[in-house]
């Protein structure tokens, strides 16, 4: 029978039949210091162990510093749960990437980095962005603390089985629109629930000619689609980013790798429950304007009206974004002011993006009434920047490149965060109301328009720098 | 956990769709440590607004929270589902769920009721009407009662057992840890390590 790739890589990993849900075994567990202390409470009070040291590893990304490598964590709550990490991980036997570690960084950055993300497994953590992992056809899952301690005690999980979402993408993305505007157009075009119950394949022209970091960058906003996971078939550009990683298989055994990892894709003949079809060359860059990402549109539109929404609880919503971003119906994208620029995240803090940026930046300055601040997603983006310069650029255009790597800005959980009321320009996921601090307003968009917008000081894309400085 | 057989209780209209997990509990107090006592974050910034629902005396004490589509999307934090039990909630009625909030609450005893959206603006109406309105959720019968009303609700099959029973999902699936095993054996053998 023929099948899509979520269903071979679900069969590949059942482990039993559990009349309505299977249980998958878990191919590589990953943790953050957040949302894993009740887990292994949980586990100590029930008498049990770590099933998996060996395919598990820890990070420490949320509430880190970004300002200093040896700068301590200033909530007091926060320095608690991070000692819990380091203690938790000592106790089980867990590898641990602690600050200032070469191998520590964002969750989701490190996975790929390290060699650990391959295609054919099966991928968990505590965090709803797992899903940026499904770029190299492995699938990926988000889970709470529960299911963590679930995975830590049995190295499964109970599912049930996905539904089969199809995202074509035909034609070619025109020059200054990436992956990130493709995800966005796509969100706010099936809204915030369009791929729910589903696993989401990415396929066509435009995925296949995107770098593995678009892919993830991809792959990494299917859950604000509401789809459990993203996935994309492996093809060479995956194996040519693996080759270059540690730890993978050499010589023969590497050759029979790709031959497995070959084999998965998607039957010709294969059905999915639900398809949408975009066409790239239509795409340009988006931004969001509300508060969810599903409110985003084209940044050469004007800010909408709620009565621009036929269904009454998008009007609803509308008008609470509205009135929380502060933002006047008709009012052009453009001209909309920023205080901040924040350029990182698990979304878009790899060196592609940070190469991106620096294009933009070079010999141009950031606008005078705008803070930039650009944090590295893992230890090892920031020594590649370095190597390639792109720290000079930074520094010379005015932006601050952050001396450690982790989440910072995009959860506001270490000491980076806004002061309520000041509007941000940010290459994170999530437009939540108060996501990067209480009150803050956040515009989310790639790191090329993140750049022009930081020397212009109002929303912009590199097209609108042309000519100037 | 609680088990839940049938629950009676007030409620509480949350008229607003999209509520992330990152407004049921805001990130600032995901660095607790603990699993309860998150009564305080719950809504946190939303309550700064004294005409905020939870802030009425006439919906105190209310253990069944009414919310408009696509509650509990975004963050996988589980405090959130912590946050809504710590509060008093045992039940919340929604037209659509975020995924891993709903996985999340189920595992916890939190009850995810999910009716259509004409219905969960007739409960708003009733409580809104009477603050003192019962509710009752049947899950033997997956079925709600309010006024003379009724409407049968979906529940996954397993995750009503597991509420009607409070079993451990952990332990059950350590009765099959012979199976766990033969399937580490013929994994495939070159999939990483992280020791
Ligand atoms: S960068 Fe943001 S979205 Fe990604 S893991 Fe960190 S907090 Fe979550």
């Amino acid at each position: 029978m023929s099948s899509t790739l979520a269903q071979k890589l679900w069969d590949l990993h059942v482990v039993r039949f559990e009349g309505d849900d299977d249980l998958l075994y878990i191919d590589m567990h990953l943790l953050h210091e957040v949302n894993t202390p009740q887990a292994f409470d949980g586990l100590r009070a029930a008498g049990r162990t770590v099933r998996r040291p060996d395919l598990t590893v820890g990070t420490e990304d949320h509430n880190t510093p970004t300002i200093a490598i040896n700068r301590a964590i200033q909530d007091p709550l926060a320095v608690e749960q991070s000692a819990l990490m380091r203690e938790n991980c000592a106790q089980f036997g867990i590898p641990l990437h602690r600050l200032g570690d070469p191998g520590q960084g964002i969750v989701h950055v490190i996975g790929p980095e390290l060699g650990l993300t391959r295609p054919g497994m099966t991928i968990a953590c505590c965090d709803s962005h797992t899903t940026t992992h499904g770029a190299f056809g492995s699938l990926a899952l988000g889970i709470g603390t529960s299911q963590v301690e679930h995975v830590l005690a049995t190295q499964t999980l109970a599912l049930r089985r996905p539904g089969n979402m199809a995202v074509t993408v035909n034609g070619e993305l025109p020059a200054g629109v990436t992956a990130k505007d493709l995800v966005l157009a796509l969100i706010a075009r099936i809204g915030p629930a369009g791929g729910q119950g589903c696993i989401i394949e990415y396929r066509g022209s435009a995925v296949r000619s995107l770098s593995m970091e678009g892919r993830m960058t991809l792959c990494n906003m299917s859950v604000e689609a509401g789809a459990r996971a993203g996935l994309i078939a492996p093809d060479r550009t995956t194996f040519d980013y693996l080759r270059q990683r540690p730890g993978m298989p050499q010589g023969r055994d590497w050759d029979t790798e790709v031959a497995f990892w070959k084999s998965l894709h998607t039957d010709p003949d294969a059905v999915f429950d639900k398809e949408i079809v975009l066409d790239a060359g239509e795409l340009s860059p988006y931004v969001s304007w509300g508060t969810h990402p599903g409110q985003s549109i084209p940044l050469a539109g004007t800010v909408p009206a709620p009565e621009d929404f036929e269904n009454e609880q998008e009007r609803a919503a509308a008008e609470r974004a509205l009135e929380y971003m502060d933002l006047t119906p008709g009012t052009r994208m453009r001209d909309i002011p920023v205080d901040t620029v924040f350029i990182g995240s698990c979304t878009n803090g790899r060196i592609e993006d940070l190469r991106q940026v620096a294009q933009v930046l070079q010999g141009r300055k950031v606008d005078r009434g705008v803070d930039v601040i650009i944090v590295p997603g893992s230890a090892q983006v920031r020594r590649q920047a370095v190597a390639e310069g792109l720290d000079q650029v930074f520094a010379e255009a005015g932006a601050d490149f952050r001396a450690a790597a982790g989440c910072s800005m995009c959860a506001a959980l270490n000491e980076d965060r806004l002061r309520s009321g000041q509007r941000a320009a940010s290459t994170t996921n999530r437009n939540y109301e108060g996501r990067q601090g209480k009150g803050a307003r956040t515009h989310i968009l790639s790191p090329m328009v993140a750049a022009a917008t930081a020397v212009v000081g109002r929303l912009a894309c590199p097209a609108d720098l042309e000519g100037q400085g | 956990m609680e088990r839940f057989t049938v629950h009676h209780g007030t409620a509480v209209p949350l008229r607003r769709s999209n509520t992330d997990t990152d407004q049921i509990i805001p990130v600032r107090f995901c660095t607790r440590s603990t699993r309860h006592g998150h009564a305080d974050a719950l809504f946190a910034d939303w309550r700064d607004d004294p005409s905020f629902a939870l802030n009425q005396p006439e919906f105190e004490g209310a253990s069944v929270l009414v919310a408009g589509i696509d509650f509990g999307t975004g963050s996988s934090r589980e405090y959130a589902v912590w946050a809504l039990q710590d509060y008093g909630f045992r039940v919340v009625v929604s037209s659509r769920f975020g995924e891993i909030f709903r996985g999340n609450a189920a595992l916890n005893g939190l009850l995810t009721v999910a009716v259509p959206d004409d219905v969960v603006e007739s409960l708003w109406e009733t409580i809104e009407a009477d603050p003192s309105a019962e509710i009752t959720v049947d899950l033997e019968r997956l079925e709600v009662h309010w006024l003379d009303r009724t409407q049968s609700f979906p529940l996954d099959a397993q995750v009503r057992q597991r509420l009607l029973n409070g079993l451990d999902p952990i332990a059950a699936t350590l009765g099959h840890t012979e199976e766990i095993a033969a399937y580490e054996s013929r994994r495939r053998a070159a999939m990483p390590l992280t020791l």
